[in-house]
């Protein structure tokens, strides 16, 4: 069933079915409303920036849509219908600051394996093959919470994607890293994108969305202030937000 | 009146007498407490992590009578054991009462709330930092409890230890439901009370000394187990 | 790995749990509800091995205070009832927890007391005036007040004296709460008069300069009984077995081992069965 990492992934994208979709999602805290109203569609095969200053929601967006949170209103959509536990298998995230397992960098891998159900020999075809995608091979047995930031993140990367999701959540997760271990983030998520993987990620660094970004959602104070193809967004924005952030001007206006 | 010099020389006569009175008693001794401990932990660990890792109704309410009950008099616990165990009790037609048995049931849970609610501290610090993670793996419940009970199991190991020593140092409750029976259900514990009551101090107190040395063996075993443990293999 | 080590760790808690619980699947053994006096000064160690080698019956003794050995017993949680509180014991009888009682030994109390003797009765023998001079001089005297066959004996000895010793409970009257050995540890530390058993006090090993202050009166008698719980009453009590152990207490043998039992050359205990 399970052969190799080519048969369950999902054909490169010919049509541009929705994948994810948020409806009019909403999200308070504190008598504050920190997402306001956001719709939005995930094309399956796309590859989605979500951008914005500091503040403006973009990695609560991320919770929403990834179901880590309850929406106050709206409501999100898998595949157009409400997501269930197979909608979660087929998802996965990977956070700013990595959460590692206490155990060896293997172990993190085997226990992401053990709840996809992939156990015995299977098991540990899989994870040497994750190591190996990692480059973290030599490093199989060393307890993960004792790596760099960088291989720390690797070891996340590759455990997100050890499932064999559909869709992957980043969480700026190139913030805290080095230039060389920035590239050898991108080039794992370049690889998974070209297996079909559909790539939704929070960033601030504009070299890194230009480099990684197919759309783009900006979001301004819980807003989408914009979204449209990433050259439009960036270069020639219509909204007065991404205006500002482009040209590296502060906007603090909170009613678009 | 009495020497400390005193103490420690019965004391070793004692050890270098030691006979097979004393090992029965010290050997039912740690066969009662580990069994108690054992038993606690495998209550306890689930029920702390649960409580720890997860919100529901009633869940304060929980909290609160395990940090009341780890409080528990142990004489009180010895009379509740023995009410439900004696022939006229409930329990009664079992014949339970004044086995090593009973004495583990009323150490089990004098030290069950002891090692929940510390498996509920350990286990809720450890899941502030991973609830996202297994919230996005979408991990069963059964799941998030064996991994964070896995990942906390050095931390555990100290919580157990707690338990122990509440259970080894125990007198009230094993002597009701014991009834410190000769070869039969008496411990050290108990022996230490029996040698007061006789008068027999400096006797009761190398005992003691006894008492505290196993502790210590134990605690320094567990101990370097799991320094060698996390030095082998995680940090 | 580990994980294997912890499972294996478990399985041998668990064959240790279930060597505790195996432990009651012995050989015939029956359950004596008895006092601390009889444990602590030795005499059950002394007769109980002659009697087990006799008939193989392993008998196991509960040592608790009079009041309590009585009341496990009518809970049925024993066979034997052998304690020493004569009105308490015919009570049991009277209200059909036990069969019949017996009488098998005595011995007597004293009254000890610390040297200095601050209510000036040393040497005396009667029992009632020493304790009124103990009242009015409000010397310091320990109770067991717990309900035992000694506190119940004690507390007679009060009422006969005409003293309201409760009313000084927390002056010098002071009630331990507990056994025979803690009451005397208590009051030998605190310099106070204590009522014990004279088997109790030979066998004690903390007396530090203590002496015997009043004995041989007729009212410190302290007379053992033997009681077979009663079966029809508790389907679990082994009346075979306990009545095995009744006659034996009671026949010739069993009267010469507790005759025999002496510590320092002084005899603890004197058989009266069928007396």
């Amino acid at each position: 069933m399970r052969d190799t990492v080519m048969d369950m992934i999902p054909a490169q994208v010919a049509t541009s079915a929705a994948l994810l979709e948020a409806r009019n999602l909403s999200f308070e805290a504190g008598g504050k409303r920190l997402i306001d109203g956001v719709s939005l569609t995930i094309r399956e095969g796309s590859r989605t920036l979500i951008m914005g200053a500091n503040g403006a929601g973009k990695s609560l967006l991320l919770r929403l849509l990834h179901g880590l949170l309850p929406p106050s209103a709206g409501q999100v959509l898998w595949r157009g219908a409400t997501p269930d536990h197979t909608a979660r298998r087929a998802q996965s995230m990977v956070f700013q600051r990595p959460v590692m397992l206490r155990r060896s960098v293997l172990a993190n891998l085997n226990f992401a394996l053990s709840m996809h159900g992939v156990r015995g020999a299977q098991r540990a075809t899989e994870a040497g093959r994750a190591l190996d995608m990692a480059g973290l091979t030599d490093l199989a047995r060393h307890p993960a919470r004792v790596l760099s930031g960088g291989e720390q993140q690797r070891l996340a990367l590759a455990r997100a994607l050890i499932g064999q999701p559909h869709l992957l959540f980043l969480d700026e997760p190139t913030s805290s890293l080095d230039p060389a271990s920035t590239q050898m983030i991108e080039s794992l998520i370049d690889a998974a994108h070209a297996r079909g993987v559909t790539i939704v990620m929070v960033t601030h660094d504009m070299g890194q969305a230009r480099r990684m970004g197919d759309e783009v959602i900006f979001l301004h104070a819980g807003q989408v202030a914009e979204t449209g193809p990433l050259d439009q967004v960036l270069r020639h924005p219509r909204s007065e937000a991404a205006r500002a952030w482009t040209e590296g001007r502060l906007y603090t206006n909170s009613t678009l | 009146m009495f020497s400390f010099g005193d103490i420690m020389s019965e004391a070793f006569v004692l050890i270098l007498n030691w006979d097979r009175n004393l090992s029965e008693i010290v050997a039912l001794s740690l066969r009662v407490t580990l069994s108690a401990v054992f038993l606690s932990c495998l209550i306890g660990l689930p029920l702390g992590a649960l409580v720890g890792a997860f919100r529901f109704p009633g869940r304060g309410i929980l909290t609160v009578l395990l940090n009341a009950l780890m409080g528990l008099p142990p004489v009180v616990v010895g009379l509740f054991v023995y009410l439900m165990l004696s022939a006229s009790g409930p329990l009664g037609p079992l014949q339970l009462l004044y086995t090593p048995l009973a004495m583990i049931i009323a150490q089990t849970i004098l030290v069950t709330p002891i090692v929940a609610a510390l498996t509920k501290q350990v286990v809720e610090d450890l899941h502030g930092e991973y609830a996202e993670q297994f919230a996005s793996m979408g991990l069963r419940a059964y799941d998030r409890i064996a991994a964070l009970l896995w990942d906390a199991r050095y931390s555990l190991m100290t919580v157990a230890l707690a338990g122990f020593g509440r259970a080894v140092a125990e007198v009230g409750a094993v002597l009701i439901v014991g009834g410190n029976i000769n070869h039969v259900t008496r411990v050290m514990t108990t022996t230490i009370a029996l040698e007061t009551s006789k008068g027999n101090l400096e006797l009761a107190l190398a005992l003691g000394v006894l008492l505290l040395s196993i502790a210590v063996i134990v605690n320094a075993v567990v101990m370097a187990l799991r320094a060698s443990a996390v030095r082998a293999a995680y940090a | 790995m580990l994980r294997r080590h912890f499972f294996s760790l478990a399985a041998g808690a668990a064959l240790a749990l279930g060597l505790a619980g195996s432990a009651q699947a012995q050989d015939q053994f029956i359950v004596v509800q008895s006092t601390t006096s009889t444990q602590n000064s030795g005499l059950f160690d002394h007769i109980l091995p002659i009697f087990q080698d006799k008939t193989g019956i392993e008998v196991r003794v509960v040592a608790v205070g009079t009041g309590q050995a009585i009341k496990n017993a009518e809970n049925g949680d024993g066979d034997v009832l052998f304690v020493h509180a004569k009105a308490s014991e015919e009570k049991f009888v009277a209200d059909g927890h036990g069969l019949k009682r017996s009488d098998v030994m005595y011995n007597d109390f004293i009254l000890v007391g610390p040297p200095a003797d601050p209510a000036g009765i040393a040497g005396t023998k009667d029992i009632t005036a020493a304790l009124t001079k103990v009242a009015e001089t409000e010397a310091p005297f320990a109770s067991r007040g717990d309900d035992s066959g000694t506190h119940k004996a004690e507390l007679k000895l009060w009422k006969d004296a005409g003293v309201d010793a409760a009313a000084a409970s927390g002056a010098w009257y002071r009630e331990t709460g507990s056994g025979m050995g803690a009451t005397l540890n208590t009051g030998t530390a605190m310099g106070a008069y204590v009522l014990t058993d004279r088997a109790t006090w030979i066998s004690f090993g903390n007396k530090g300069d203590y002496q015997i202050s009043v004995e041989g009166d007729d009212r410190l008698f302290n007379q053992y009984g033997i009681i077979l719980v009663n079966p029809e009453k508790h389907a679990g009590v082994k009346a075979e077995a306990g009545q095995a152990f009744i006659d034996w207490v009671l026949s010739e043998d069993g009267q010469q081992a507790i005759a025999d039992y002496k510590i320092d050359g002084q005899q603890l205990f004197f058989p009266n069965a069928g007396g």
